[in-house]
């Protein structure tokens, strides 16, 4: 699974790393470090890091009804917001 | 007869995009989108899908992410027929054809330039061709890299103190490697923030053990007998032993294939109106070229009309999708870009975080926290607004500022804020330094003036 996170909407949250901390960790204060290939066992902690992300920053293909963006969250990300 | 066009155009056209990195993947994912059903070819210079750059500074280098493994994942199914690993060479504009390396042609109905651009490399030939010397833009870049720092060199050498090379040393530093930084300005980051901030990053660098060099540059690159780099020569007569050079000296843009096309396109990159249209040599907007990403350099009207070439992450994606809902939308679907100019960077376990155009501001005014504790939000201002501002560790601030921007607040900044100190409450000068010197490493380049400004005088060629 391939991932991406929009570094410009995170606001280092962290809960990403909470949730997925093989994929994401936090680096200093709220600096995001992650691996943007994720390993299969890995997909539940990235599903649930995706829906839990307050932001929406982060895009992953492989998980299912991940891949495809909603038109709002579309809408929002061509505002560049 | 235009909706006629591009219904047809919608179905049945035949679109090009140049340029497989994240512009181009965006765009092509856009057009699917909103859909156009028509042939969709993806023309990479590179024999890789796309990928994502930003890690290659940051987490490849420490090892957290494979150079091989940053593919950008795919928001929907393209459907395309990609040309990868071979370049474009040229356009024809008149026979709506791309010409590629291998001496293949493509024809279009419309095309994305999105081509970007890529490291500047050493200015002298026979010295960036030693054993050692590195550039930090691709993924086979970052890969020889992160291969030449895993086998622990006794210490690298960093030209140039922009955000890349600045990452790099701060990598290195985390790896327990020796790294020596030389910038031509005061301090680093001067380019994208100016002096004032740059001090701060200068402390940074000093802190965590970087030998910081500036006001110097680098004269030669001095190799060994079997053609390894073995020193590296400053301009105030120093002389330093390295074993790894990494020339961080900005970026060119990758306009040379449209030499010869009749668009306006050269060492600034590609003009293009706001609604992403490429200008030709003559000023005149296109009809079906169209431009995206980090090559394309567009009016802002939040920032005077001035052109802004945005090589920003964020601006590749918001400008793409832009351009592709033009290149299939008729006169009044039709959208500008008007992206917030925004940029990131994380270095010594700082993130630091930018909105609006910094080098546009002459003033600063920290409104929160203090310089001092590297935690703040420094606001900039120009001919009394708020053209921009920027966070270190206070990212979660930025949109309010981000929204104060967008409204042409006032500056000075009035408002009374959270966590403001007393030296935030006038504004101090944001130190950039004169934009007719040379420097490398701004995020954002500024072209052209506000008619108000009558800083340039424009002289008509004889005939």
């Amino acid at each position: 699974m391939r991932l991406v996170v929009d570094l410009n909407k995170c606001q280092g949250y962290a809960q990403c790393a909470f949730l997925a901390p093989d994929v994401f960790t936090m680096h200093g204060e709220e600096s995001l470090v992650y691996n943007p290939r994720v390993a299969e066992d890995q997909r539940q902690g990235l599903a649930r890091a995706v829906a839990a992300c307050p932001v929406q920053a982060i895009t992953a293909d492989g998980l299912d009804g991940a891949a495809e963006p909603t038109a709002e969250s579309a809408r929002e990300a061509s505002h560049g917001s | 007869m235009e909706a006629d066009h591009v219904d047809r155009l919608r179905h049945e056209g035949r679109i090009v995009i140049v340029g497989a990195s994240l512009a181009g993947l965006r765009a092509a994912e856009t057009l699917r989108a909103e859909g156009f059903t028509g042939s969709l070819t993806m023309i990479g210079d590179e024999p890789y899908e796309p990928y994502d750059r930003p890690p290659l500074s940051k987490a490849v280098l420490l090892g957290k992410a494979s150079p091989h493994h940053t593919e950008l994942p795919h928001r929907r199914e393209i459907d395309a027929t990609w040309r990868l690993g071979v370049a474009a060479t040229g356009l024809d504009l008149t026979a709506k054809r791309v010409r590629l390396a291998d001496g293949d042609e493509v024809e279009y109905d419309r095309v994305l330039i999105a081509t970007g651009v890529r490291a500047r490399p050493w200015p002298k030939e026979a010295e960036a061709g030693l054993d050692g010397v590195f550039v930090l833009r691709t993924r086979d870049d970052a890969t020889a890299l992160y291969q030449r720092l895993k086998s622990g060199p006794r210490r690298v050498f960093v030209i140039g103190a922009g955000f890349a090379g600045s990452e790099i040393a701060s990598a290195c530093r985390e790896m327990g490697i020796a790294v020596t930084v030389a910038e031509r300005a005061g301090a680093p980051l001067v380019g994208a923030l100016g002096g004032t901030i740059g001090a701060v990053a200068a402390e940074l660098q000093l802190e965590n053990g970087v030998d910081l060099r500036t006001r110097v540059t680098v004269t030669e690159l001095e190799g060994d007998s079997v053609g390894r780099v073995r020193a590296v020569h400053l301009s105030d007569e120093s002389v330093i032993e390295a074993d790894v050079v990494v020339v961080s000296l900005g970026s060119l843009y990758n306009t040379e294939w449209l030499n010869g096309s009749g668009l306006g396109a050269g060492p600034r990159g590609v003009a293009c109106d706001a609604g992403c249209r490429a200008f030709d040599f003559r000023g005149i907007v296109t009809d079906d070229v169209f431009v995206a990403g980090d090559v394309a350099r567009s009016p802002h009207p939040l920032f005077g009309y001035q052109f802004l070439a945005l090589e920003h992450w964020g601006n590749a994606v918001a400008q793409a999708e832009t351009a592709a809902h033009n290149m299939i939308s008729a006169g009044a679907e039709r959208r500008p870009h008007m992206w917030m100019p925004a940029f990131w960077s994380s270095q010594f376990g700082v993130n630091i975080k930018s909105v609006g155009v910094p080098p546009m501001g002459d003033q600063l005014m920290v409104t929160q926290g203090s310089l001092a504790e590297r935690r703040f939000i420094a606001v900039y201002g120009h001919r009394g607004r708020m053209v921009a501002a920027v966070s270190f560790d206070n990212t979660r601030w930025l949109e309010f500022y981000q929204r104060q921007i967008e409204r042409g607040a006032p500056f000075p900044v009035e408002f009374p804020t959270m966590d403001r100190r007393p030296e935030g409450r006038k504004p101090v000068a944001a130190d950039f330094p004169d934009p007719s010197l040379p420097t490398h490493g701004p995020t954002v380049t500024l072209s052209g003036f506000s008619p108000t400004d009558r800083q340039l005088v424009f002289t008509p060629a004889h005939h």
